[in-house]
Parts: structure tokens; C-alpha cells; sequence
């Protein structure tokens, strides 16, 4: 795992020990404050004035143009797709981000850098290249996959599988950058500790390895969750687009400013953005605590 | 005899860890594994543990065979260096968690439990967590856990190492103590020669994969296998091509027959002791000699003098050999 | 007598200490551990490696002609130049403004601090065709403060701006909480100026966690899609990034073409993954 380009995720943090010291400019010291205020003006234009616009523009017009939106069977239907791409997304990438953690952390094999390397690959691949590689895979009448399954009647383009595969593909490495270092840090000691005591290997599983890691993997869930109901490109590519059938939230959001409802885009993007930020303060608020408790 | 080891051997990579070792410890007693680090004593005491596999040999745990036996199955106590507490569960509830796993009624859980924590002095910390405990106080919880399930035998590595030198001091006459108390069959890992002349009633000293003697205390003192054993419990020094121990070493300001003469190069004074470094005409390296402080002021030498060095007949002595030059190197610099 | 010890060897019998045994095994799979990792390849062959694989053979089966006439289409060429030049500018902002962000987050103490700690991450979170939806509120043409981006170059290096905010400050954090800060106040002390400790001290120090944000941060950029669908226009020769060409070739129906060009996609992600575990492995070299 590329450690030192973990994603964009709040690190540990202590707060700065001398911050009274260094940071605090005494009198002729204006560098420090130069930057702060330019730190502040620039994060504030780029991130939080537009994102506060939107929230803006959502109730501009009160609230009955937000009711009708979510009353509307489309976007329900909607919401509801997502909603099932992420769980599925969610339960996948744990079950498997969990199993080769644990396999990467704890033994050594041939291959290892490689798989840590691959690992990694999904966060830096463009959606639409992982769209078109399902595409391709999957693509009923020459696909490697599709063909048998097309055989089979079981359709996966243009359809629920295709955007579970998408969404689970893109949000892959967020489990496993979560938990390996959690992993490694808790070391074996503790679960050879529970096998001298007659512990079975599923109960240290459940009631040692999984409690060491649990701050670690509710991190990786909420971040997979976020990202999942997030995704955008890829399930574009796969789903078809297919109003009422094959369109998440986020492609729903697309179609609507497009067909110029502007105020009804900007409902179901306020809703997006808002589960996304409590994804953030609700990890940034965990963290902290299981800091300052020192359980992390 | 509790733990019967035969004929074991492992091996990391094309590093032999142990070599055909061969060892029984009896039931009852508090037995030291002794060594320096990366000699095999860990390896061994986690192959008995079940938590490492040998390549070959058996073991016997109480005449039954256990070396097929995985780690929960072998009714084996451990305690580790580093603690390796439950994090996330409180004092009390890494003490139960044994007895909770083999399904044990709630009301014996907690009597038990309770019994324990008194044992090992945590009677006030149960509802703590382990993060709260300074590092002695985790150690006996780590101790009150490896106990509550009842152990046939019960196997310490390194127990006192991450902790403060005062701290192990107390905590090791306090695992003498409880084992007295106990008297479960008991075996520690230890690379402190002090620690296991102290606490145990028998030592075995382990060296490179090898088991160098196997004795009580007095034994290995008294009367060493060899010169690596001599040269581990204790500060050595080298005269006449014999390895004895520098307080052993006569020394006198006239020549006396059978003596060795010398010139006092260095005198240091370390407490109540004063070290001698005399170079001799027969060897290359000087010897050391150390003596208490009121017999070097009798003795009125100081640097540049010439001396004269004896052993005495009952001195302990060990031929010097090639093969633990390396160690004396390492004894001289931290003495 | 006990440092006696302290001399020798470190212990290789340990669990703690197994990195440091001096003849590791090739493969230290139990059983049960081996079929775990065999289902995870297995796993991670048919959701991502068969699938790139694919991108790839699509790619060759028009033959090398082929491929070359795809990349060198004008509307290819066109797009590429402008993902990969508009990735490298961001790249370098990031690179600057990513490490003061760091920095004033680690050294620095006001009230809010911990609110721009939050919304740094937004732009991870944020699902991307919202992020181009709140930059649109701002710089497009209803906006408030009179800055229209909306179809131009601009539009594109603003979305590639959002999206990577995150990479090189959270890359450079971590690293700059643990450099004490006493190294800054040293090189004070010793007469340096505020410019000469950056230069001298601080960024020699963070250089390769900054390598590696910036790695992270140019992959990102190119591989950007969502947030630039409503921004940029898309329009042929002067506002179509990469991922948009690569989607229009797959709406028309021309896998082949797509996969072509998404191949100089996975070519720099490759690449980026490359940079990043020769990053890590100076930094492991370093201790």
C-alpha cells in the first residue's frame, strides 16, 4: 500500500504542540499570517462559498419545489438504485477489503507488491475507463463474461449488476487503505493471546481482530459509502441511462439540468451533498474521540 | 516431568533457530530460559506454546502428546513482552475472556475474575482499560488472564522486558512470590542473567539454537559448562588463557611465586568496587581486576605501578575458546 | 551485564520482530490464508484486471494502425494536450498552495481551524457531477460575483482545481505533524530567515510526501470526469478533456476507438502507481 499517497483522508491528527510559539505571529512575524489568510481565501472560493451556494440555491425558491422533487416516482426510483449499488458496493468491499487486508498485513508471499500496487489502481483510473472496461467485459454478443451470461438470461449492462460492479470497482482500495495500517499497527500479539486461551480462529476473528479494528473499518465503510452513492462516470457508462430503470441519483442530477430543472437538480444535489459532508464530520468526530480516548 | 521437549529443530529461511534440542522440565518449578537475544529460548517457548510450529521433534505437555495440538488446545498459559492486552475490552473482561470463551456460568466468571485481580494487586482497576494501566500493571493483568483459565503450565516471554529496570526488579521477586503461591509449572524467557539467578529454581541456558547447561543457579555459577556460560552470567576477564571472573583474581604489590606480573594501566572506581585494567606480559589484551575499595587503599598502587596477579585454586575457570571471542568483546565494553 | 544483549542481533523469533529476521521466507501462507488470497485474486480479477485487460486487447485489435490513427486524430490530440497540460498546471497549484494548506493546518492555531480541516475533504466526498454543479453556482453564468469560467479552459482547470484540493495536503500532514517543530525554531536560531527555512529545512523534509500528493494529484486531474460534464461544455478542439472523448467514442458505439484512448489513460495510471511505489521506497530507504 502506497502509505505516504493515502487518499484524501483526514490523517490522525494531534493538535500542533507549539502552536503558540510557531504559528502565532509575534508582531513582525506577518509571513505565518500572510499564509493563513491566503490558505483561508482560497479553500473558502474554491470548497465552501460554492458548496454554500448550492445548499443556496436548493431552498431559493422555498420548500415546496424540494417536496415536489422528492415526491416525484423518478427520482425516488432514483435514489432507490443508488441506495442498492452502495449497500451492495459497501458489503462487497468489506467482505474482500477485510479478507486482503489480512492476508497483506500477515504473511508474506510472492506477488505481494504487486497486489498492494494493483490495490491502488482504482483511485487513480478514470470512471469512464472503468465503465468502458465493464462494458467491454460484459457486452452481451462478444464480451468474455457477457456472452455465457447473456446465454444464461442474465442481463448485466444497462442494468442493476453493471452499476453494482461499477460502484463496488471504483470504491474498492477505501476499505483496505483504511484498515491495513490499523491492522499492522495492532499487530498478532493480541490474537495469539486469545488462541493461548482456547480461543477458536472464528472466535479471535469476531471477538479480537474485528473490535481492534473497528474504528479503522467504520472510516473505510463511511468513506466506500460516500464514494459509492457518489459515482458517476462509471455507472454512466455501464447503465444505459435508462430513466426509471437504469438511472442512479447522480445521473438523475445530469438529466435534470439539462432539461432545465435547474431547481429540482439542485434538490437532489443538495440531498448528495449533504449525505456527503455528514460522511466527512461524522469520520472527522469519530476520529477525534477515538483519539482523545486513545482506542483508536 | 511437565514439559518434555525431544529431538526439536526449526529453522527461519537458512537460519537454524534450534538444533536438535533436547530438554525436560520438571513439574512445579519455576524454570528460566536464559539467553542472548536471536540464541532460540522465544522460539522455543512459543513452539511449546502451539503459537510457532517445529520442523521436527515432539512435544509433551503432561505426558500427552501436543505437538499436533493447535495453541487453544494445549491448556498452556502465555504472557508477552509487549502485554498484548485486549484494547478494547476493560481489565476485568481481558481477565474473563477465557473462562467467557469455554462458556463458564456468569456467577464463576466473576468470582473467579475477582479472585484473580486480587491476586495480582488490580482489584481496584477492573472496570479500567488496559491503555489506563502503567506498563507493570498490564503485565499482571496479562499475568491474571494467562491464570484464570488454569493453565498446566505457564509460559512467560520476556515478561519483564519493556518494563523500567525498578519496576522489573519488583515485579520479578513478585513472580517469585506468586509462584510460590501458586506453584503452576512455570517457564520465563529471559536474555537478563541477573533475573534468572534471582527468581528461578532452575536455569537453562540456550545458545545459538543450542542448550549450552541446564542447572540450578548455584550450579551455573559454581560449576559452568563452558566458557559461553560463564562469560553470560556474570562480567569475565581473560588471564593465562583461562576465563575467570575479576573479583576472583588475587592481586599483590610484590612479586610472589606462581603470581603474574603486570603494570596497572587504568584505575576507575565505580561505588564501593575499584577496576583495575593491568596489562600483563603474557597476554595481548590487559586483564581487569576489580576489588573492594578498602583493599586497593591497602594495596597503595596507582597507574604506571607493576602488580602481581593470582588465581586462586577454587576460583571458577573456563578454557577460553575462539567461539565466544565475539561475546567477550561485547562483556568488556559494558563493564 | 544486561547490555550485553543490546550487541547482539535482534531477535528474529519473534511475531513483533519478524520484519527484521534475516532470511525470510519466500511464502508464509497457512493453508486457510492461502485460499483467502486465492479468492481475493479471483475476486480482483474479474471486477478489475480482466476488465483493464480488456480495455487493452480492444485497444490492439485494430491493429498498431489502428491505435495510431485514433491518437492521432485532431479531436483526440486536441484532448489530450488540454487533460495533460490543464492536469500539469493543477498539479503545480496543489503542489504550492497543497503544502501551505498543510502547514498552516498543522503549525498554525486560529478559531476554524478545524472547519477548513472538514472541508478540505469535501471535494473527496462530494459526488462529482454535484461538485461541477456548486462550481457552476459560483463561476458560471448566473454568477453572483460576475465570473463566468462556464465553457472555456478556465471551467476545466477550475473543476481539476476542486477535485484534487485533497492530495497533496493530506499527503503532506502526516509527515509535517511528525517533523518537530523544533527543526523550524534550530534553523531560526542559526540565523535563518522564514524563506530559508522553507527552502532549506521544511521542504527537503516533506519533498517526497509532496511527490506523492502531486502523483496522486496529476492522476486524478486526468482521469477527471463528473465534475466537468455541466462545467466545460465539452466542446470539440477546445474544452473536451480525455475521459469526454474516450465517452463519446463508446455512446457512438466505437469500443475499439474508446478503448485506444483509454489505454493512454491507464498508461498514466500506471506510470502515477509506479512514481508513487519508487516515492514510497526511497522514503523506506530513508527510514
Amino acid at each position: 500500500m502506497v502509505d505516504i499517497a493515502s487518499p484524501p483522508v483526514a490523517p490522525r491528527r494531534r493538535e500542533p504542540r507549539d502552536a503558540a510559539t510557531l504559528g502565532r505571529p509575534a508582531g513582525r512575524r506577518i509571513g505565518p499570517l500572510i499564509l493563513r489568510a491566503v490558505v483561508i481565501v482560497y479553500v473558502g472560493l474554491l470548497v465552501a462559498w460554492p458548496v454554500a451556494l448550492v445548499f443556496w440555491n436548493t431552498f431559493a425558491d422555498g420548500l415546496a419545489p424540494v417536496i415536489e422533487t422528492f415526491t416525484d416516482p423518478l427520482v425516488l426510483a432514483s435514489l432507490r438504485l443508488t441506495a442498492i449499488a452502495a449497500a451492495a458496493s459497501v458489503v462487497l468491499n468489506v467482505v474482500f477489503g477485510v479478507t486482503v487486508s489480512l492476508v497483506l498485513v500477515r504473511y508474506e508471499f510472492p506477488g505481494k507488491r504487486l497486489l498492494n500496487a494493483i490495490l491502488d489502481l482504482p483511485l487513480s483510473v478514470s470512471p469512464v475507463v472503468v465503465g468502458l472496461s465493464i462494458v467491454l467485459v460484459y457486452e452481451s454478443t462478444r464480451g468474455i463474461f457477457g456472452v455465457p451470461l447473456a446465454a444464461a438470461g442474465i442481463q448485466v449492462l444497462f442494468s442493476t449488476p453493471g452499476i453494482i460492479l461499477a460502484t463496488t470497482f471504483i470504491a474498492m482500495p477505501l476499505v483496505i487503505r483504511e484498515i491495513v495500517p490499523v491492522l499492522t499497527e495492532v499487530g498478532t500479539e493480541q490474537e495469539q493471546a486469545a488462541r493461548s486461551l482456547g480461543a477458536s480462529g472464528p472466535q479471535t476473528f469476531w471477538r479480537i481482530t474485528i473490535p481492534a479494528i473497528r474504528w479503522g473499518l467504520t472510516y473505510g465503510v463511511v468513506l466506500c459509502l460516500a464514494r459509492s452513492i457518489g459515482e458517476f462516470g462509471a455507472v454512466k457508462v455501464v447503465s444505459g441511462n435508462l430513466i426509471g430503470q437504469t438511472q442512479t441519483a447522480t445521473l438523475m442530477v445530469e438529466q435534470m439540468y439539462f432539461d432545465f430543472d435547474q431547481e429540482q437538480a439542485f434538490a437532489v444535489a443538495g440531498l448528495l451533498a449533504s449525505i456527503s459532508i455528514i460522511a466527512i464530520v461524522v469520520v472527522s468526530v469519530l476520529r477525534s474521540r477515538a483519539e482523545r480516548k486513545g482506542t483508536s | 516431568m511437565s514439559i518434555d521437549i525431544q529431538a526439536v529443530g526449526k529453522r527461519f529461511g537458512s537460519f537454524v533457530a534450534l538444533d536438535d534440542v533436547n530438554l525436560s522440565l520438571p513439574t512445579g518449578q519455576l524454570t528460566a530460559l536464559l539467553g542472548p537475544s536471536g540464541g532460540g529460548k522465544s522460539t522455543l517457548l512459543r513452539i511449546i506454546a502451539g503459537l510457532e510450529t517445529a520442523d521436527a521433534g515432539r512435544i509433551r505437555i503432561e505426558g500427552r502428546d501436543a505437538t499436533d495440538l493447535p495453541a487453544q488446545k494445549r491448556g498452556v498459559g502465555f504472557v508477552f513482552q509487549h502485554y498484548a492486552a485486549f484494547a478494547h475490552m476493560s481489565v476485568a473482561k481481558n481477565v474473563a475472556f477465557g473462562l467467557e470463551i469455554r462458556h463458564r456460568p456468569k456467577e464463576e466468571v466473576r468470582a473467579r475474575v475477582d479472585e484473580l485481580l486480587r491476586l495480582v494487586h488490580l482489584e481496584q482497576f477492573g472496570h479500567r482499560l488496559p491503555s489506563q494501566l502503567s506498563g507493570g500493571q498490564r503485565q499482571r493483568m496479562a499475568l491474571a488472564r494467562a491464570l484464570a483459565v488454569e493453565p498446566t503450565v505457564l509460559l512467560l516471554d520476556e515478561p519483564f522486558g519493556a518494563l523500567d529496570a525498578q519496576v522489573r526488579k519488583e515485579l520479578r521477586q513478585w513472580l517469585r512470590r506468586l509462584h510460590d503461591e501458586v506453584h503452576v509449572t512455570t517457564v520465563f524467557v529471559t536474555h537478563d542473567q541477573e533475573e534468572a539467578l534471582e527468581v528461578a529454581d532452575q536455569i537453562v541456558v540456550i545458545n545459538e539454537g543450542r542448550v549450552e547447561q541446564v542447572g540450578t543457579p548455584d550450579d551455573l555459577y559454581d560449576r559452568p559448562a563452558n566458557d559461553f556460560v560463564m562469560r553470560f552470567l556474570g562480567p569475565t576477564t581473560t588471564l593465562a588463557g583461562l576465563v575467570v571472573r575479576p573479583h576472583d583474581i588475587g592481586v599483590v604489590a610484590l612479586p610472589v611465586a606462581g603470581a603474574i606480573p603486570g603494570t596497572v594501566r587504568v584505575v576507575q572506581r565505580v561505588g564501593f568496587e575499584v577496576r583495575l585494567t593491568v596489562q600483563t606480559s603474557e597476554a595481548r589484551d590487559p586483564a581487569t581486576v576489580t576489588l573492594p575499595r578498602s583493599r586497593y587503599l591497602e594495596l597503595g598502587v596507582d597507574v604506571g605501578d607493576p602488580v602481581w596477579l593470582r588465581l586462586p585454586a577454587d576460583a571458577v575457570r573456563a578454557p577460553a575458546t575462539a567461539a565466544s571471542a565475539v561475546l567477550e568483546e561485547a562483556t568488556s565494553g559494558s563493564h | 551485564m544486561t547490555s550485553l544483549t543490546d550487541t547482539a542481533a535482534p531477535s528474529p523469533l519473534t511475531g513483533r520482530r519478524a520484519a527484521a529476521r534475516p532470511h525470510r521466507p519466500r511464502s508464509t501462507l497457512t493453508r486457510g490464508a492461502g485460499l483467502a488470497l486465492g479468492v481475493s485474486v479471483l475476486w480482483l480479477s474479474i471486477l478489475v484486471l480482466i476488465p483493464l485487460g480488456a480495455v487493452v486487447a480492444a485497444a490492439a485489435s485494430g491493429g498498431w494502425a489502428g491505435f495510431w490513427a485514433v491518437l492521432t486524430n485532431p479531436q483526440t490530440v486536441a484532448a489530450i494536450t488540454l487533460t495533460v497540460s490543464q492536469a500539469a498546471l493543477v498539479t503545480a497549484l496543489n503542489v504550492v498552495i497543497g503544502t501551505a494548506i498543510a502547514w498552516v493546518l498543522v503549525r498554525d492555531s486560529f478559531p476554524g481551524k478545524r472547519v477548513i480541516e472538514v472541508i478540505i475533504d469535501v471535494p473527496f466526498a462530494l459526488p462529482t457531477i454535484v461538485a461541477g454543479l456548486v462550481l457552476l453556482g459560483l463561476y458560471g453564468p448566473r454568477s453572483p460575483v460576475g465570473v463566468d469560467v462556464a465553457n472555456t479552459k478556465a471551467a476545466v482547470f477550475l473543476a481539476f482545481a476542486f477535485v484534487t484540493l485533497p492530495f497533496v495536503v493530506r499527503a503532506v500532514q502526516p509527515v509535517l505533524e511528525q517533523l518537530d517543530p523544533d527543526v523550524e525554531r534550530a534553523a531560526r536560531s542559526l540565523g535563518a530567515s522564514g524563506t530559508q527555512t522553507w527552502t532549506r529545512v521544511l521542504l527537503p523534509a516533506l519533498a517526497p510526501a509532496i511527490a506523492a500528493g502531486a502523483a496522486m494529484s496529476f492522476a486524478r486531474a486526468v482521469s477527471e470526469y463528473g465534475a466537468l460534464v455541466l462545467l466545460s461544455g465539452n466542446l470539440a478542439l477546445r474544452t473536451e478533456v480525455t475521459s469526454v472523448r474516450i465517452l463519446t467514442y463508446v455512446e457512438n458505439g466505437q469500443l475499439a476507438q474508446a478503448a485506444a484512448v483509454a489505454t493512454v489513460l491507464l498508461v498514466i495510471a500506471f506510470l502515477v502507481l509506479v512514481a508513487l511505489d519508487l516515492i514510497q521506497r526511497r522514503v523506506a530507504r530513508r527510514g
